[in-house]
């Protein structure tokens, strides 16, 4: 069983504007798979085409959960969610003037994901636990490094079975890159996830990645086949370092 | 407190206030009664306003608009009961006619449909607007249905229409005169607009409102199904902004597109949930109360323009010193010591 998602010549724009094309991408169950690319080269638009917030205007999107084939271009986003797939947006977007707790349940607002709330719930503090102490206070009045773990601990909320992360570094100092990374790892190996995540941090993502993708203009630049021939890669160190 | 019981307890003040209201009658005569009318029917106003504006964060310029939709939903009910031989004469309508005139409640509840219909339209109309571009929107809605019902002969047009307020109510034994059936109506309908409005605000619905007005693409992303949340919510707050002004040619007796459309409505529907509170249902109730008897104090010791000066002025005053309003401050005042929140980083 597990679940994998798979995406074959996408194009996605918004308007006249075409910022994603023909991108072919995919990630196996229980695998880390990092998208890497810097500023506005479409790995955020990617995310949101998976999640049904950007339509794309050419291409397949198909996720394999336990067993089950989904076209995710035909459903709603709210379909795509309770298939468990769980997305933690760029620079977090939590809701700051509710609770952490009412976060956390607005990670659970699917009827699919309601019925383990209670347990779900119980898992995040025992993942975060700064987040059980902070239960009853603003989202907006955590730090950014809590921030971070809150919006992981929503997007666990819904027990997913994919989890897209967008850009988990922005806004953080380097230190909490490094435990937000960490955390990402943690609960892919404790849950069995398959995690599709779009970074800037090179050398950060690297470190979790199994495999991985460099997107240029949007469009897949480079494909690593492992976390080695990332590392190596003449042209990555090239076009996208600088060095 | 469970919502029953809240009902209940709603529903015991409501019948004290009344039993008063009666009580008084014999001394200061049917006065309060009017003035407490257009205290309630605020209160029923701005609940409404807050549904959509305080818990999910649209703020709705177009209260007037509902409101007026169910005073001439009354007017034009009224008028074919008042003469259905000549509007109702064809045979599929004559079975019609001899259901009219319609009650009250009735009227209440066809004002609340249209109104509520009006709401989900233009909810599903002005969906992708946000902030200033929704407030516009629902601005010029106003505009239009104002023009329509000025160029709408039947229902008097730009002359308006005079509503013969009858002397009398019977429910059952009891008769009541027409001012204290009305009061006691928009009591009632003033409990149902509390209740509803708490109801949503711990519910379920609620968070997912709280949601989309503190972020709404990420509730989207979340699973929070907006578009449905946001028709419910711009059609609740629809239909009882259009209950509430159900019964207004009742009260007034005539009914021009000037006064239905009025601005203050639209502005005290604004200005009492922000001034008492938008995030808790008891905001606007204490809102209506205050600014509400403050502009019927002033009308008789000073004058009635004074009114909307009042809520300008008190309006930019909380907006600078307390914008959480007054239930921001009792709250504030309540725990006092709590110490103050680190900002972030």
């Amino acid at each position: 069983m597990g679940s994998s998602i798979a995406i074959e010549g996408l194009h996605a724009g918004y308007g006249a504007v075409r910022v994603i094309e023909d991108v072919t991408i995919s990630a196996a169950p229980a695998e880390t798979v990092v998208l890497l690319g810097t500023n506005g080269n479409g790995k955020s638009t990617l995310m949101k085409c998976i999640l049904g917030l950007v339509r794309p205007s050419a291409g397949r999107i198909v996720a394999d959960i336990d067993g089950g084939r989904h076209d995710l271009t035909r459903l709603s986003t709210e379909e795509i969610v309770d298939l468990g797939i769980a997305l933690v947006p760029e620079g977090r977007r939590l809701f700051p003037k509710l609770t952490v707790e009412e976060n956390l349940l607005l990670g659970a607002y699917r009827r699919s994901a309601r019925e383990q709330m209670g347990r779900n719930l119980d898992t995040c503090f025992s993942v975060f636990p700064q987040l059980a102490e902070r239960r009853g206070q603003l989202a907006g009045s955590l730090s950014g490094g809590e921030q971070q773990m809150l919006a992981l601990g929503r997007a666990l909320m819904l027990a997913p079975k994919i989890l897209l992360v967008d850009e988990p570094s922005v806004g953080l100092a380097p230190i909490l890159v490094a435990r937000t990374i960490d955390a990402i790892k943690e609960l892919k190996d404790k849950y069995q996830l398959t995690v599709l995540m779009a970074e800037q941090n090179f050398t950060q993502a690297v470190r979790i990645a199994d495999r991985g993708y460099v997107i240029v203009h949007g469009r897949i630049a480079v494909e690593g086949r492992s976390a080695d021939e990332l590392n190596n890669n003449d042209l990555i160190k090239k076009f996208y370092l600088g060095l | 407190m469970r919502s029953w019981v809240f009902l209940i307890v709603a529903l015991i003040v409501a019948a004290a206030v009344f039993a008063a209201a009666l009580l008084v009658r014999t001394t200061y005569g049917d006065y309060l009664l009017f003035a407490g009318y257009v205290v309630l029917q605020y209160v029923v106003l701005a609940t409404a306003w807050n549904i959509l504006g305080g818990y999910c964060g649209y703020v709705n310029f177009g209260s007037a608009a509902f409101f007026a939709i169910g005073a001439y939903t009354t007017v034009a009910l009224h008028k074919l009961g008042a003469n259905p031989g000549r509007y109702l004469s064809d045979t599929p309508f004559e079975v019609l006619g001899t259901l009219l005139p319609l009650s009250l409640p009735t009227l209440i509840l066809l004002g609340g449909i249209v109104s509520g219909l009006v709401g989900f339209g233009m909810g599903y109309l002005t969906l992708r607007l946000r902030g200033v571009f929704f407030a516009i929107a629902t601005l010029a809605m106003a505009v239009v249905l104002q023009t329509i019902v000025v160029n709408w002969d039947y229902v008097g047009g730009s002359r308006g229409a005079y509503i013969i307020r009858p002397d009398a109510a019977e429910i059952g034994p009891v008769s009541l005169a027409y001012i204290q059936y009305l009061f006691l109506a928009m009591m009632l309908l003033a409990v149902f607009a509390l209740w509803v409005a708490r109801t949503i605000e711990r519910s379920r619905m609620g968070l997912g409102l709280a949601a989309i007005r503190d972020d709404e693409p990420a509730a989207e992303a979340s699973g929070v199904p907006t578009l449905r949340l946001k028709l419910a919510a711009t059609a609740l707050s629809g239909a009882l902004m259009g209950m509430a002004g159900a019964p207004f040619p009742y009260y007034v007796g005539y009914v021009e597109p000037a006064n239905a459309f009025g601005l203050p409505y639209a502005v005290n529907a604004i200005a009492m949930p922000m001034i008492g509170g938008t995030t808790t249902w008891a905001g606007p109730l204490v809102g209506a109360l205050v600014l509400g008897s403050l502009q019927q104090i002033a009308t008789v010791t000073f004058r009635s323009e004074a009114s909307l000066l009042i809520v300008g002025v008190l309006l930019v005053g909380f907006v600078i010193v307390a914008p959480r309003g007054i239930v921001g401050l009792v709250e504030n005042w309540r725990r006092p010591k709590k110490k103050k929140l680190k900002s972030p980083q």
